[in-house]
């Protein structure tokens, strides 16, 4: 009997010695897992989880467009192309289109770009429609669901409703014919129309390898409070303010112009990425869109993001906690910004940090050649995996159409 | 890097297009007015009322009125003026085509005054769920002080530090061992720039520190003075000698001041990482931090400003020369490409054959010992009697001092100079500088830097609007005045010159430029 207590008592001291340990190592952890309401799949792994069928069209869809303009590499809308190239080579790919729960028709709409770099939309409609025309009448997949199991990138300003105006382009809305593909898109709004259900939302490319020079030391203290770069009224186009961000950038120079909390202005350093790592918060304001690349910027360089866009909604959104990641602050509360940023608890602060040093949470938001595990190649494989498989309303009845092949603007119907 | 902004979703300059075309009275925000967020969809029926005032005439008439008034008013103030409805009614504004005002306004639309500061810190604002957020032209929100608030400063900066903190514990070092700073000194002109310099660089060290300050000559007032103020935990360590003038002399006495320093540390058994921090010399913070990776007896480069106190008088092209061939000297660890210590750089100091100073304050180059003792660290357990797992290659402290024999830096220590740990990434990084700057022995300043009693005289300041010379002045005054100025003068150690300096500046120049020409001069 008393060599049973003895045992006992050690066992419980055992477990509680064992106990406050792994708690010291929990505490002094640098990172922490992350796991959105999907649960933790930042780190899944696509591969046999779903086949990916790419349509081979004809290059001037594709290939011939990004030889005319080879910038179109470079810029944030980049992400098309490396999709497409990443999904040529990957496992994931089948060349059997009987086997494929998802098909794939590489479309470079992006890449009609102004002297300046800017891509003009206005073609795209047409030569996305003009795309589908072709798939639809070589292949019998896409009129066997009307697109539904089917998805496009369109890392455009507003997405698929091919604008960078905003009015404009919730006058267009959606491209009809995509009214049932999957969409791939940098635009996320809630409640808009250019952000149908079901779309996944990626990150804006931004260039890997130049980040990757750009580090410094871990241990270069964080000094700078709040930074920022960039335009706070756009004076080409919107002189007077209160169109361009809806008014909050400029907002946020008036209120914070003299506070020395907050190091913003219209430079153009050469050390932005060394200054976001000397950071605590970053803002990232919406522009004419509501993404920037500043948050893919800021989640590389360990700086909390302070989302400032009202119902935006985030890459891989049910991958990624972005609420635990990032602060986020109504436009109206922008005038209350240093307040709000001031009374985060340190330990939440602390959290978002930790957070953020999760090498699987930066690797997710970058698009690296050639692609690597966690990357947002895999990312947008995982959601179109998390949507399989598909349910009845994909497959259509024989005889039944849905898509009214003659709507939308009478320019879109002209032949590309 | 290129501007994302130029990348970002822009407006091109579509001129032609935007202005010409009359837009669709679309949902705009009524959030500037009140506020809030929601907007109520392009619904006909509210636009009614609101219809009048998009008619020409208005336009017309408000144009017209802005051309008068000379900053541009939007039709926005009728409305607010006279729409009865509440502020939430959809409104559509057309685009100027006259800019009147080319910069945007400070506050567009007058919102209404947020609170000053919330009462208790709201949490982080969770996206409201009501409301759609709707293109067109919003306000620019101001709140009516934008100045920031100290308590709200006071809080970021203890935000910043603890996360500075944070980086720290993560990313630095993880354990931090504790230092034994030794440090020579004795009162002199220059101490209290030195000390108060060396002060500083080690109340920043993150690390828990010992100084401990032998001083030649006994305690002095000066010194613990200088040391009280540093806050640090100090051992003031007298050294019953005085310090020769001459330089040679002087080496060999600072390095029996550090073993008389090595020897307390010994007795008293103080744990640590001994650094030899020579009061004139200069260290950088990460020396600090690469330091706590010594196991037993580290070396690191050290790089040498050895400099003429006075302007040469060598003519401009030697001078060339001698910096072409001679960059920067460093003293400290050779290392192989596998990173083993091989050898020594030391000091050469044949260049400086002719000009070195022989005297402290002679105004020639000073120039260090081949291996200075602050190119060295070692762990305090080399100096205990008993230590466990105290290598067999170090001689003990006690032999070393009794033997006789010169100790001209730490290797006199050792039996055997290669297990000498290279830090610094083999040497490669210069951690500290070795600087020699002093007065002339003999020269003089105010006990602890403190005037006291307060100057007495009163030069009249020769541009100034007030008279010459107030009437009153004595002439006894004026006697004494010339006395003084020579005594001040002479604490610049320049006595032989003073009194033609004084009487020819005394007329001309008030009295501080007498000091400043002074310094000038030499």
């Amino acid at each position: 009997m008393g060599s049973g207590t003895w045992i006992l008592a050690l066992l419980v001291l055992q477990s509680v010695f064992d106990g406050i340990y792994g708690l010291e190592q929990e505490v002094n952890h640098r990172t922490e897992r992350i796991s959105g309401s999907a649960g933790d799949v930042l780190e899944d792994d696509p591969v046999g989880r779903l086949k990916v069928f790419v349509y081979e069209l004809p290059s001037k869809y594709n290939k011939k467009i990004l030889h005319k303009d080879p910038r179109c590499l470079n810029h944030m809308f980049a992400a098309e192309i490396y999709m497409n190239r990443f999904l040529l080579s990957s496992p994931v790919r089948t060349l059997n289109p009987e086997e494929a729960d998802w098909f794939y028709a590489p479309v470079y709409t992006t890449c009609d770009l102004t002297p300046n770099g800017l891509p003009l939309p206005f073609k795209s409609p047409r030569m996305m429609r003009s795309a589908i025309e072709l798939i639809s009448t070589n292949w019998p997949y896409w009129n066997r669901t009307e697109g539904a199991d089917h998805f496009f990138v369109v890392p455009h300003d507003f997405g698929a409703c091919f604008h960078y105006q905003e009015e404009k382009a919730i006058e267009r809305g959606i491209l009809h014919l995509l009214k049932r593909a999957t969409l791939v898109q940098t635009f996320g709004q809630r409640n808009h129309v250019c952000l149908k259900d079901g779309s996944i939302t990626i990150p804006p490319y931004a260039p890997p390898q130049k980040m990757q020079t750009h580090l410094i030391p871990p241990d270069t203290p964080r000094s700078i409070f709040v930074y920022f770069r960039g335009l706070f009224y756009d004076v080409g186009n919107d002189p007077e303010g209160g169109y361009y961000a809806r008014g909050a950038r400029a907002s946020v120079w008036e209120n914070f112009k003299n506070n020395p909390l907050f190091d913003i202005s219209t430079d153009h350093p050469t050390t932005y990425y060394e200054d976001m790592q000397r950071a605590v918060f970053c803002l990232c304001p919406l522009g004419w869109a509501p993404w920037s690349p500043r948050l893919v910027e800021a989640v590389v360089f360990g700086c909390i993001p302070v989302v400032i866009a009202d119902d935006i909604v985030l890459p891989f959104a049910d991958a990624i906690p972005w609420e635990e990641i990032g602060v986020f602050v109504a436009e109206e509360d922008v005038p209350k910004l240093d307040t709000i940023l001031t009374s985060i608890p340190i330990e939440v602060i602390l959290r978002k940090q930790r957070l953020l040093a999760n090498p699987s949470m930066k690797q997710a938001m970058l698009f690296p050649q050639p692609a690597q595990p966690g990357d947002a190649f895999h990312q947008i494989l995982n959601g179109l995996a998390r949507k399989l498989p598909h349910d009845e309303g994909v497959y259509l009845k024989p005889g039944q159409k849905i898509l009214n092949w003659t709507a939308g603007p009478v320019g879109d119907l002209k032949p590309w | 890097m290129k501007q994302p902004e130029v990348q970002h979703p822009n407006r091109r300059t579509y001129n032609a297009t935007a202005t010409a075309t009359a837009f669709r009275t679309l949902p705009t925000a009524g959030a500037a007015l009140d506020g809030g967020g929601g907007a109520v969809a392009g619904d006909g029926a509210p636009l009614k009322p609101l219809s009048v005032f998009f008619s020409p005439a208005v336009h017309v008439l408000c144009c017209l009125l802005s051309a008068a008034a000379g900053f541009r008013f939007s039709r926005l103030l009728f409305l607010l003026l006279f729409s009865p409805a509440p502020p939430s009614s959809t409104l559509h504004l057309h685009r100027h085509h006259l800019h009147l005002l080319r910069q945007p306004p400070a506050a567009v639309l007058p919102s209404p005054p947020p609170p000053e500061l919330p009462p208790p810190p709201p949490p982080p604002p969770t996206i409201a769920a009501s409301g759609r957020v709707v293109a067109g032209r919003h306000g620019i929100r101001v709140r009516p002080l934008p100045h920031p608030d100290p308590a709200e400063v006071a809080r970021a900066h203890e935000i910043l530090s603890r996360v500075q903190q944070e980086q720290r514990l993560q990313y630095g070092v993880k354990e931090s061992r504790p230092i034994l700073v030794v440090t020579p000194t004795y009162a002199r002109t220059f101490q209290a720039l030195h000390l108060t310099g060396l002060a500083h660089s080690l109340m920043l060290v993150p690390h828990p520190l010992t100084w401990l300050v032998v001083e030649a000559g006994g305690v002095s007032n000066e010194t613990s003075a200088l040391l009280a103020r540093s806050r640090l935990p100090v051992i003031h360590l007298a050294f019953n000698e005085k310090m020769p003038v001459l330089w040679n002399d002087r080496h060999r006495f600072e390095a029996r001041m550090r073993l008389h320093a090595l020897g307390v540390i010994r007795e008293r058994r103080l744990d640590g990482i001994v650094v030899f921090a020579d009061d004139s010399n200069i260290h950088s913070m990460e020396l600090f931090d690469e330091i706590q990776k010594v196991e037993w007896m580290g070396a690191l480069s050290v790089g040498i400003l050895a400099h003429p106190g006075a302007p040469q008088t060598t003519s401009r092209r030697q001078e060339r020369e001698t910096q072409k061939n001679s960059p920067l000297p460093i003293q400290g660890p050779a290392c192989n490409s596998s990173g083993q210590l091989i050898g020594w750089h030391t000091f050469d100091s044949l260049p400086y054959a002719k000009k070195a100073a022989a005297t402290v304050g002679d105004g020639m180059t000073v120039v260090p010992t081949k291996l200075e003792w602050a190119g060295f660290v070692m762990n305090s357990r080399l100096l205990w009697k008993e230590a466990e797992g105290k290598p067999d290659w170090v001689r003990d402290l006690e032999e070393v001092a009794t033997s006789g024999e010169e100790v001209q830096s730490p290797l006199d220590m050792l039996k055997d100079a290669s297990s000498v740990e290279p830090i610094g990434n083999c040497g490669k990084k210069v951690l500290l500088w070795w600087l020699r700057a002093e007065a002339r022995s003999d020269s003089k300043f105010p006990a602890r830097w403190v005037i006291d009693p307060p100057l007495e005289i009163v030069v009249p300041a020769k541009r100034t609007p007030w008279p010459e010379a107030p009437p009153d002045l004595p002439f006894k005054q004026m006697a004494n005045d010339k006395s003084l100025v020579e005594k001040r003068v002479s604490k610049k150690g320049r006595s032989s010159r003073s009194k033609r300096s004084s009487r020819s500046k005394k007329k001309r120049e008030p009295h501080a430029d007498t000091r400043i020409s002074d310094l000038q001069e030499e």
